[in-house]
């Protein structure tokens, strides 16, 4: 019988990615849900200390593989590394971030473990030793409440930002084990040529705690700076709605919706956005969501836990000047 | 170079989504399907490459009728022919079983590229292309943005963004790429095109022709159970910020975040 949760962490440059602590968080508590001891896997190039932090976290056991091979992710490597690990482990369950990496990486070892794997979860509970997940569906107008059967070990990817961070010390008692495991070159038929770092200094969209995003009611790029202002000041991200991307407004990446990124940050700004499905899809589940918006009747508001009808530039650039105030 | 391009059907965007009687699926009733929009950067960047460097372009898609329609706008946009895994034990089926589906139709193709897109906008699983990737035991590139092929050394560059970076990210052929927005503007299909889609080699198949047994698919032997379908977690009603001047407003929304939300 499969025993324990293991969490597949993820770094970026050596360094922890927050979703990294959210996972291992409620790896933590699903782990003591089931009466089981919480394994942590690490895989990356110079990673030792990132490996102690586990520690503070609640892991009982981290087993890192420290290879320069392994710096940046690549899936076939990264699959083969991590199918050996889970097959001489047998977790219960395998927990994952769904972030862009942790996303790709799950859905192709899922297949190379053949177990069913429930994508960017909002929730996780134990029922009578089982998983049970609860994601959003069609764009948020429903959930589906999901469980696994025949498929060990039951598999599950977790929303950035939506789970808590608990720091629980367990350095004491921790277990950290280096593994050796023989990368067959032969196998490995991807090579990372470059990496592109995105201009600017802003937070990034997925990541960002708060987010504020522009919509039709822009009207232009150049007026994108007064959201740009406030997003400093709050050391957010700058996001956008399908209408202000396809107008050559903002770039693609920065796009939230259906066929954008899926953010869920503390506090969502929609400016200027009237809220349709396409949009509302990205953000639904942000713990806040604030409204600016001249039309009383957009959908936004439906959404928006505070709602302003008033047309947005003379709205927020006041909006930045009062939060100044609250900062000094 | 021949490419595969995977193709699914999701509900229109704007469609309402109402709960069957099962509690576990959605009424279908009066949902306006189309083809899901990942997958048309997918057959646009196939396409592309076909007017590069020639070849044949195939598009497969699991389904029954409903599909048809969408496989035949591929055809439309220029694909060769297509192949669609028609058999009445697939409904229901998750997304494992839908990629060992796919990969049993082409694994014995002759193919250098598979393409599909970086998730169906459904059920937003992003699961089938690496899964197929992996069943296929071939390189796979998720969320590409940029696809280049160089035909001689039989490899691809893909460009694909991840949080905060841009991965440059080269492999042999063949591979399969997730196809995103931003990496093409996909074209609509010209009318005496569509009339000569309707001729196209379309061939249907069922899970026998492929050596699969039915018992392995269809929503009983789902590995990933639906327990329920429920409505969306209902927001606390939200509140309209009052104000005679849009600063009133701006300065109330400031103490709110500031002292109920605590966000600063």
């Amino acid at each position: 019988m499969p025993q324990g949760v293991c969490v597949i962490a993820e770094q970026r440059e050596g360094v922890l990615r927050k979703i990294s602590y959210e996972i291992v968080s409620e790896g933590r508590r699903l782990a003591d849900e089931l009466g089981q001891k919480l394994l942590v896997l690490l895989l990356g190039s110079n990673i030792e200390k990132q490996a102690e932090l586990f520690g503070n976290y609640g892991a009982d056991k981290v087993i890192f593989i420290d290879d320069p091979e392994l710096e940046v992710y690549r899936p076939d490597v990264y699959k083969e590394v991590i199918a050996q690990i889970i097959e001489k482990e047998e977790p219960s369950l395998l927990l994952m971030g769904a972030s862009a990496q942790g996303k790709d990486l799950a859905a192709g070892l899922s297949a190379k473990l053949d177990v069913g794997m429930a994508q960017d979860c909002t929730s996780f509970s134990i029922d009578n030793g089982n998983l049970e997940a609860l994601r959003p569906v069609y764009a948020g107008k429903a959930y589906a409440r999901l469980t696994f059967e025949n498929s060990w070990p039951q598999m599950a990817t977790s929303r950035p930002n939506v789970m808590n961070i608990s720091e629980i010390d367990t350095s004491g008692t921790i277990e950290i084990v280096e593994e050796k495991i023989n990368i067959d070159e032969s196998s490995i038929k991807t090579k990372v040529v470059e990496i592109i770092k995105d201009k600017g200094e802003r937070v990034n969209l997925t990541e960002a705690d708060i987010v504020v995003s522009g919509g039709r009611g822009m009207g232009g790029s150049e007026h994108f700076k007064v959201l740009e202002d406030l997003a400093d000041l709050l050391g957010a991200a700058v996001g956008a709605s399908r209408a202000a991307v396809d107008s050559g407004w903002r770039p693609e990446s920065d796009q939230v919706g259906q066929t954008g990124k899926v953010v869920s940050p503390n506090l969502y700004i929609a400016c200027g956005i009237s809220g349709a499905t396409q949009h509302i899809a990205g953000m639904s589940t942000s713990k806040y969501i604030v409204a600016i918006n001249k039309n009383k009747d957009a959908s936004i508001f439906q959404k928006a836990d505070f709602g302003v009808v008033a047309n947005l530039f003379d709205v927020v650039p006041y909006l930045t000047e009062e939060i100044k105030k609250f900062k000094e | 170079m021949n490419i595969i391009v995977c193709i699914k059907v999701v509900p229109d965007t704007e469609n309402d989504i109402k709960i069957a009687s099962d509690g576990k699926t959605i009424l279908t009733d009066n949902i306006k399907w189309v083809m899901n929009p990942y997958d048309e950067y997918g057959v646009e960047e196939a396409l592309r490459i076909k007017e590069k460097l020639g070849g044949e372009i195939t598009v497969i898609s699991i389904g029954s009728k409903l599909v048809k329609e969408a496989v035949r706008t591929a055809l439309a946009m220029g694909a060769d022919k297509a192949i669609i895994i028609n058999d009445a034990a697939v409904e229901g089926s998750d997304s494992i079983a839908s990629a060992k589906i796919l990969a049993a139709t082409i694994k014995d193709l002759d193919f250098d590229l598979v393409f599909t897109g970086q998730r169906g906008i459904d059920e937003d699983m992003g699961v089938v292309g690496p899964a197929l990737g992996e069943l296929l035991n071939i390189p796979h590139h998720s969320l590409a943005v940029k696809v280049e092929i160089n035909e001689k050394e039989k490899t691809v560059r893909v460009n694909k963004p991840v949080e905060g970076e841009t991965l440059v990210v080269e492999s042999s052929l063949p591979a399969l790429i997730t196809a995103q927005k931003g990496l093409n503007e996909p074209r609509y299909p010209k009318l005496p095109a569509i009339m000569k889609a309707s001729k196209k080699p379309l061939e249907e198949k069922g899970l026998s022709d492929l050596g699969l047994s039915p018992s392995d698919f269809g929503k009983d032997a789902r590995k990933l159970k639906i327990i329920e379908l429920i409505p969306p977690p209902e927001r606390k009603e939200g509140i309209i910020i009052e104000g005679e001047t849009p600063q009133e407003k701006a300065v109330e929304l400031a103490r709110i975040l500031h002292e109920e939300a605590k966000i600063f």
